[in-house]
């Protein structure tokens, strides 16, 4: 469990004053100047030794990440976008950064920018987020008013933040939807190569980052990669937050240290699972488009990347949605795959067309008004979304589905047996004579 | 280059070439929907996906360079696979989703039988059908009076959208809606707003767009293709015209790079209800004030009369916009053999002289030089309206990175930013003598480009406009020894020809507007000339194919042949030569016009010396060696011709330049009888009344 000194957002739950005063007094902007100092090289450096690993889902190392951008300025400039369009169903931990904790996030920007020659950084936020973008305009002009950020700040690096504030469409998650987005455009993802590193916003460099990525580079360079390295386990280190939603007793954010077992998550922040442990059912890890977890794999594993992934699921955003047995796990599916459905952007085909399909028969599943045969049939037409789209979308609206069939296959079976065995539920209706 | 290995065949290609262009270069079909040549990559069909060995999922090909390719670990070539199982089976998926909520209405949609979602079904899907949920129903929506919509077959490729922003410039089609819900719309169900908008039907894989005029008339496989030229401006796109039987159905595009690469405007694909509507079948002879029909005997015998009764000044010729450059020979031989010197083939009054040198009167630096121009100055053309494929290719070179492009004349939306310097002369006189900033710019550039419309030349002081432009042309550098930018765009396609063989006013010679007036002439013959008024008083012969201006006035009519019922020369603004060909037949008595021409000057007296056309062809070839190498521009001495023009007399005016082209939609007779085109008119000029208010 993590030690309230290891603890990277000090004011999660906004017991404390967001304001720059009080964040300041929990350590932010704290020798911020010192680490400019340094140089890039040596954040870049620093990044890559904690061994930060992006927490916008996929999982990438941020330090690597940011080495990609050019050394040198051709002429363009750079950019740093932070995603702060969070709309991963189950996931809120951003937004609490963003409410509570601003601060860090700034100067995280800041931070950030300066490693990769970046004059100026845009914050993209999600469409539905009002309050957030009151509170994080506050930190930014805070920081303006301070000459913490700005031309000729205290730091020494001309440096403009700007909120960006979406329209809510899930794709402009995506991060070169997002940068579409950001420039004017109809959000919709670009073709890659080129990567946003080299052609991205305005078709210069740019770095897109989550929110949570940013929010922690000030505390992991003040207090060394060697202290982040050190927490978690190996290959997944660091601290992370949980957002643990569904049928345990608190549901709550929380940040833990990666690797924290799933057990130990639940017991210990949430008050166990509703109806005792032996009423789990399954888990969704990561967010909406992971596939689920049964109970009997996920009670005892470890909450990083790497073990869920070897479980074919994934920490995804750690946006923990958990499902006791009470859950109708088909219906539950069947409304995930009704948000991929009305979130694909239409852009390529496998996607337009999939998401559609696989809803509407995942929908007739849910009754039992199906063929057993079309379990295999729609496994199939999973794959065929999967990896032949332009982003992600198309996996993730595949994914749960996939989850589904491979763990609770007999649940539809029995569905569409009971429907059988009874198929007028409904009085059946008579031609008039 | 960069190695590759396709299918286990090695190739070397440019690192630029995109994989498709590599496959296709290795002999692989790679299937597409969403790619076109001319278009930005969209990259989202995914039918073009291949398997590059070592990466996780399939690849769009149309998206991803051979530069994008990593090589195998011990530096062995990317290997591509387009017949791996991987690859079929995701051609096979992405063709059964595009298939989903397909309607499966082919009997009855007009793009059957040359359908690229049809044929691609047949190669690369599978025969049954896994769907069974409904399938999506879009409404129809309204995008001009040239498209047809069914929405319900579009597979959202994007091709439309993206030809109307890119090469037609008009921002007008667009999608809407996420997901499936997503459909092409122009949003305020308004037509289009472009005069290349039919090229959507042509690009569309699918039936989703298809011909509105054309819909359900006929089926590709019944038609004779026939591969001939455009002559609605001087342009001289490629065409290609669709017959059934005697009737012309249908005019495509045909690719040539030089002049249209493959589109065409909607003048020249939707004019065909005008090749049938007004056509003069049968001679007619005016009796009492009234023209009546009448044998070919009569009408000739009538001429004969007229003819011999006058004395050779009091006799002229005018030759319209539409005439190949067979009948206008036959006809400059038949009157020189009468001894007349009244000779014109400029009834817009435009000061070109054949006598300055060849290099005076065309668009010399060719269409496709356009491309390589690195300032552009237009000056009294509306190039939009007045050659739209010259304008797509001014569009195109800005795309390329915009040049300064400066326009004097009228302020018009060319679908391209451009600087306005002014509306008149002066502005002209300013560049010639170097004051003007833009001569400045001009002058930097290595390839200045200068294009003379019409509407400069075709007033009173046109001599002096051509002299003054001339001159900017030597100011300004713009005709060097490897490059030659100055141009003159012509809006009538039988012009250069006629010019090439010097159909102007001989020696004590009237020129067209002369003739035009009153009391000048006797007998005037007139070679499909609808665009000039003649005055009561001289006996008026009118050879041509419709009944308009030209044939109300006539006092015996004689009927021709149009350019898809004839095999005629037709030189093109860049001194292109090029052929048409017969697609159809003249209706009733019409006749192709050099016959007529050599019939009458037997019952004249003068027989031509030419029984056939290739008779004619020989000796035409034989006085004009140029007209033998076709689709080639015979070579001129262009820096001494614009000497010449530069040494022009003549004071310039004051009044602004004005495009000679009214109305896009009604240049010629054949547009003024086509309902279509009518339609687009209405509609264009409603438009622009909206616009006025």
């Amino acid at each position: 469990m993590l030690q309230d000194k290891d603890r990277i957002f000090t004011n999660l739950y906004g017991f404390h004053s967001p304001d720059l005063d009080a964040a300041r007094k929990r350590g932010a902007w704290d020798e911020t100047k010192f680490l400019i100092d340094q140089g890039r090289d040596w954040i870049v450096d620093e990044m890559k030794k904690s061994g930060l690993r992006g927490r916008g889902g996929a999982g990438f190392p941020t330090g690597l990440k940011w080495s990609f951008m050019p050394k040198q300025n051709d002429g363009r400039p750079h950019y740093l976008v932070v995603n702060a369009d969070e709309s991963e169903p189950g996931t809120c931990k951003d937004r609490e950064i963003m409410r509570h904790d601003p601060h860090l996030l700034v100067e995280g920007c800041l931070l950030a920018s300066f490693a990769m020659g970046a004059n100026a950084c845009y914050i993209y936020l999600r469409g539905e987020y009002i309050a957030e973008r009151i509170a994080l305009q506050r930190a930014v002009d805070e920081a303006y008013e301070a000459r913490l950020i700005g031309k000729n700040n205290l730091h020494g690096w001309d440096f403009d933040l700007y909120v960006h504030h979406g329209a809510g469409a899930y794709i402009c998650g995506e991060e070169t939807a997002l940068l579409e987005s950001l420039e004017g455009k109809k959000g919709m993802p670009r073709l890659k190569p080129p990567f946003p590193a080299n052609v991205g916003l305005y078709g210069c460099p740019t770095t897109v980052n989550n929110v949570e990525s940013i929010a922690v580079a000030g505390t992991i360079l003040r207090r060394g990669a060697a202290w982040f390295s050190g927490l978690g386990r190996p290959n997944n280190v660091g601290t992370k937050l949980f957002c643990v939603s569904g049928h345990v007793n608190k549901p709550c954010n929380v940040e833990e240290e990666m690797g924290i077992t799933f057990r130990e998550l639940i017991d210990t922040h949430c008050g166990g699972i509703r109806g005792g442990w032996d009423n789990l059912l399954a888990v969704i890890p990561g967010g909406s488009s992971v596939p689920m977890v049964p109970a009997e794999q996920i009670a005892d594993a470890h909450m990083d990347f790497d073990t869920l992934r070897d479980l074919k699921s994934g920490l995804g955003t750690a946006a923990v949605i958990v499902m006791d047995k009470s859950t109708d796990i088909v219906r539950a599916i069947t409304r995930i795959s009704y948000f991929y459905k009305h979130e694909s952007c239409g852009q390529c085909t496998p996607c337009r067309e999939g998401t559609g399909w696989m809803w509407r028969v995942l929908t007739r599943m849910s009754e039992g008004r199906a063929q057993k045969r079309e379990i295999d049939m729609l496994l199939e037409v999973t794959k065929q979304v999967e990896g032949h789209t332009i982003c992600a979308l198309g996996d993730a609206a595949a994914w749960p589905i996939q989850g589904l069939i491979r763990h609770f296959r007999h649940e539809i079976e029995k569905r569409i047996d009971d429907y059988a065995a009874n198929p007028h539920s409904d009085p059946v209706r008579v031609a008039a004579e | 280059m960069t190695k590759l290995i396709v299918d286990g065949k090695e190739i070397d290609v440019p690192a630029e070439y995109t994989l498709l262009q590599a496959c296709e270069e290795a002999g692989a079909e790679i299937p597409r929907f969403c790619f076109h040549e001319r278009l930005s990559v969209a990259g989202n069909c995914r039918m073009c996906l291949v398997e590059i060995k070592g990466a996780p999922k399939p690849i769009a090909s149309c998206a991803w360079g051979v530069r994008d390719c990593r090589p195998g670990p011990n530096g062995e070539p990317p290997e591509i696979s387009t017949r791996s199982p991987t690859v079929k089976k995701a051609r096979e998926g992405v063709m059964e989703f595009l298939l989903i909520n397909h309607p499966l209405d082919c009997p009855i949609c007009d793009q059957g039988g040359e359908c690229d979602l049809q044929d691609q079904a047949m190669a690369y899907g599978v025969d049954s059908s896994r769907f069974h949920e409904n399938k999506r129903a879009v409404e129809d929506k309204y995008i001009g009076p040239l498209v047809k919509t069914w929405m319900n077959r579009c597979i959202h490729c994007t091709r439309c959208v993206r030809f109307a922003t890119e090469v037609a410039g008009v921002p007008d089609l667009g999608a809407i809606g996420r997901g499936e819900d997503m459909e092409i719309t122009t949003y305020l169900e308004k037509a289009m707003g472009s005069e290349l908008q039919s090229c959507v039907a042509d690009l569309c894989p699918v039936g989703a767009l298809t011909s509105k005029p054309y819909a359900y008339t006929a089926r590709p496989w019944e038609m004779t293709k026939t591969e001939s030229v455009d002559v609605m401006d001087a342009v001289g796109s490629a065409i290609r015209v669709d017959s059934r039987g005697r009737e012309v159905m249908r005019i495509l595009p045909r690719v040539n790079e030089a002049i249209n690469e493959e589109w065409i405007t909607d003048k020249t694909r939707h004019i065909i209800d005008g090749l049938r509507r007004q056509r003069l079948d049968r001679p007619y002879v005016r009796e009492n004030g009234k023209l009546r029909p009448a044998s070919w005997q009569e009408a000739f015998g009538a001429i004969a009369k007229a003819v011999g009764a006058a004395s050779p000044e009091c006799i002229g010729a005018i030759v319209g916009d539409l005439p190949a450059v067979e009948e206008i020979y036959a006809l400059k031989e038949l009157m020189t053999s009468l001894g007349v010197a009244n000779l014109d083939a400029r009834q817009d009054g435009a000061a070109l002289d054949p006598a300055l040198g060849r290099g005076s009167y065309v668009f010399n630096s060719t269409i496709e030089g356009i491309e390589e121009a690195d300032a552009i100055l237009i000056v009294g053309s509306n190039p939009r309206i007045e050659a739209s494929l010259v304008n797509v290719r001014i569009r195109k070179r800005f795309r390329m990175g915009p040049p300064p492009i400066g326009v004097i004349g009228e302020k018009a939306d060319l679908t391209y930013d451009y600087d306005y310097l002014g509306a008149g002369p002066d502005t002209l006189a300013d560049i010639a003598s170097g004051k003007h900033p833009f001569a400045k710019v001009l002058s930097e550039a290595e390839r200045p480009l200068i294009i003379l419309g019409q509407g400069a030349l075709m007033r009173e002081d046109g001599a002096a406009i051509m002299a003054l432009a001339a001159k900017a042309a030597e100011t300004v550098g713009a005709v060097t020894d490897d490059w030659n930018g100055f141009n003159v765009l012509h809006t009538a396609a039988a012009r250069v020809g006629a010019l090439d063989l010097g159909f102007v006013p001989g020696e004590g010679g009237l020129d067209a507007q002369a003739m035009a007036g009153e009391g000048a002439l006797d007998v005037l013959f007139l070679l499909g000339a609808d665009e000039i008024a003649i005055p009561p008083g001289a006996f008026v012969i009118y050879q041509g194919t419709h009944g308009d201006r030209g044939a109300h006035r006539a006092d015996v009519i004689l009927p021709g042949a149009t350019y898809t019922e004839k095999s005629g020369t037709f030189v093109n603004t860049e001194g292109r030569v090029q052929i048409a060909n017969r697609a159809a037949f003249p209706p009733g008595d019409a006749r192709e016009d050099w016959a007529i021409l050599r019939a009458l000057s037997d019952q004249l007296g003068h027989k031509l010396p030419f029984d056939n056309l290739a008779q004619l062809r020989e000796k035409l070839y034989a006085a004009y060696p140029h007209m033998a190498s076709v689709d080639a521009i015979a070579q001129s001495d262009v820096a001494a011709a614009v000497k010449a023009a530069a040494g022009l007399k003549g004071k310039p005016g004051d009044a602004p330049f004005a495009s000679p082209v009214k109305d896009f939609y009604l240049t010629n007779p054949i547009a003024r009888a086509s309902a279509i085109m009518a339609e687009c008119s209405a509609l264009a000029a409603g438009e622009s009344r909206e616009a006025a208010e």
